[in-house]
């Protein structure tokens, strides 16, 4: 992470950025930007440097912020028209830590309105391009994230992964994308989409630079009754120093009654950080029988690539047997608009956001605010989860996809007690064409059949590039831990990136 | 499974959506292809399986109960409410709705 000091001003910095932002105009990568804020911060950070003053660990760094994390800066959009007027009067704490730390927003990014989809073409506001090539998605949710890193407008950017939302974009566009632990990042001030399944997470253009973004972020918030007690904090440095603080530490003790003890977590009998050699953070690496069905050449050859090349390190390949994950679509597309149908219910035209013209009666106010102000996608997702919730369907779809959840889970926890990692591409095709999709959910939802599984099981994922096609297009990977393992599985991922 | 007029109704009213005809056209055909989709977990055996709702792993929390000063005040949490008729859409800390009864 390049940050300001004496010699480069957090100002030139913000000005910069500002103005790649404004040359990259066409690719509709920002909602909003944050111009006249961001430059007053970057003048106070230089204030502070020329003071002496201690200007953080992410001093004058401008970086894009999603748009559903809110903020009292701009209006928090989920680019929709529900929520396009809301100003939100409290900030994230995922955006207090980074501000904290000198970092600048430089502005909002775009998404699928309220993170529904694999492209950002679900935006009120437009679809946003792919870096690469125009004519292509961005990929999705995070659309605008993976797009603002790869183009080097920012060097880093928030995103949230209920499905795929960080690292299939991240692959889209040759960078890497982050979904942490469920749990280990606050989601207070994050517009909500599937409660059991979202997570705060980052793209950057190096995992170190994850690593830090994880290290302030992370942690225990009373604000979201379902963050994790503390475990990336206490791992600064080596990580298998960090490992004896925490076991000497004993961090359980002091979390009161409900906290997990270290033993309760995941079904390995190895502690998640406890790197698997004593010289690198892994030594098995899974890959998944049959997951290289149905995967374009291009991506088939990349994934056999990295295998081999793995081998050819000393890594030895595990072959797993997974034959519940090819169930984790459906169980994901029930168990996703399930949750969306109820945390959506909120948005009812009454406490913010947009509210229908002509409104004569209560019902009006919701049925006409809701109609006019979500996208096709968003409906379809609220009423497939008011489908399989509804009395006589909700044994047949959603009690049925919590229990294939159970079973995914327990196929993760055993195929973590014969390998340290699972290695499986992101998606099955390289960014497809605009237009391509849109008009077919289904064929939409088939672009997370290898970024849903881990979700649904609460796993850390990172999306890492490595390589183009013929065309240019960015081709990418995902490396899958156990519960708790983020650490480990970030720095195995920098242990890859210098053995390049 | 086909979805009738009248279930694309039901739902329609269990979401709060007034949707237009057309709209409504669109969307069996496109809620039809997903539920013959999702109904591939049928094939899967998950007799005897307890259901996994949360993957968080934490029982309850206590803590004592006392009010405490959260980040934003009445005030400013009903700023955000939309107008009425164009007029404010709160009067006295209430929001404002059309006439219920």
């Amino acid at each position: 992470m390049k940050i300001a000091d004496k010699t480069t001003s957090a100002v030139s910095m913000v000005k910069e950025a500002l103005e790649k932002a404004k040359q990259y105009e066409d690719y509709h990568i920002f909602v909003s930007l944050n111009e006249e804020n961001a430059l007053k911060k970057a003048k106070e950070i230089d204030e502070k440097i020329a003071r002496g003053e201690n200007p953080g660990l992410l001093a004058g760094v401008p970086y894009a912020l999603k748009d559903n994390f809110l903020s009292e800066e701009g209006n928090t959009t989920a680019s929709s028209k529900i929520l396009e007027p809301f100003h939100a009067p409290i900030t994230a704490t995922a955006v207090e830590k980074l501000e904290k730390e000198g970092a600048i927003m430089l502005g909002r990014v775009n998404l699928d309105s309220f993170a529904h989809g694999s492209s950002t073409e679900n935006s009120y506001f437009g679809p946003t391009k792919n870096s690469k090539d125009k004519t292509r998605v961005a990929g999705g949710s995070s659309g605008g994230s993976a797009v603002s890193v790869a183009l080097d407008i920012v060097q880093f950017a928030t995103g949230t992964d209920t499905g795929g939302s960080i690292r299939q974009p991240a692959s889209f566009n040759g960078v890497y994308g982050f979904k942490p632990t469920y749990g280990t990042i606050s989601r207070y001030g994050v517009v909500a989409m599937a409660s059991s399944l979202d997570c705060v997470g980052f793209f950057a253009s190096d995992p170190e630079d994850i690593d830090l973004l994880m290290t302030i972020c992370s942690g225990q918030d009373p604000k979201d009754q379902t963050t994790l007690p503390d475990f990336y904090d206490q791992q600064i440095g080596d990580p298998r120093r960090a490992i004896r603080v925490m076991r000497a530490g004993s961090p359980g003790a002091e979390l009161g009654e409900g906290a997990p003890s270290d033993d309760s977590w995941g079904s390995t009998q190895q502690d998640p950080n406890t790197p698997a050699t004593s010289q690198f953070a892994a030594q098995k690496i899974g890959i998944v029988k049959d997951f290289d069905k149905g995967l374009s050449p291009e991506i088939k050859q990349a994934y056999e690539q990295e295998i081999e090349t793995l081998k050819e390190q000393g890594y030895e390949i595990v072959e797993l047997d997974m034959p519940t994950l090819k169930y984790a679509l459906p169980v994901y597309y029930i168990i996703q608009p399930a949750e969306v149908a109820s945390n959506l219910s909120r948005h009812d035209g009454i406490r913010y956001g947009f509210r229908a013209e002509n409104i004569e009666s209560l019902e009006d106010i919701y049925g006409k605010s809701r109609s006019e102000g979500f996208m096709p996608e968003n409906k379809r997702r609220i009423m497939i989860g008011n489908f399989v919730l509804s009395s006589g369907f909700y044994d047949a779809y959603f009690l049925k996809a919590a229990k294939a959840r159970t079973l995914i889970i327990k196929e993760y926890d055993e195929a973590f007690e014969k390998c340290d990692f699972i290695l499986t591409p992101v998606s099955p095709n390289p960014a497809f064409k605009l237009g391509e999709k849109v008009s077919d959910p289904l064929s939409m939802y088939m672009e997370d059949v290898l970024s849903v599984p881990l979700n649904l099981a609460g796993l850390p994922g990172l999306a890492f590039p490595v390589g183009k096609t013929a065309d240019g297009l960015d081709l990418g990977l995902q490396l899958v831990g156990p519960r708790r393992s983020d650490k480990r599985l970030l720095t195995f991922a920098k242990e890859l990136k210098e053995q390049k | 499974m086909n979805i009738t007029r009248e279930e694309i109704n039901h739902l329609a009213e269990l979401s709060n959506f007034d949707l237009e005809s057309q709209e409504k056209e669109a969307l069996s055909g496109d809620l039809e292809n997903i539920i013959k989709y999702i109904s591939e977990l049928d094939s899967l055996d998950t007799e005897g399986v307890e259901p996994t709702y949360q993957v968080f792993e934490m029982e309850n929390i206590w803590r004592e109960d006392e009010i405490k000063a959260q980040d934003a005040d009445r005030a400013a949490l009903l700023k955000t409410a939309p107008e009425l008729h164009n007029k404010p859409g709160v009067e006295d800390y209430q929001l404002k709705v059309p006439k219920v009864l």
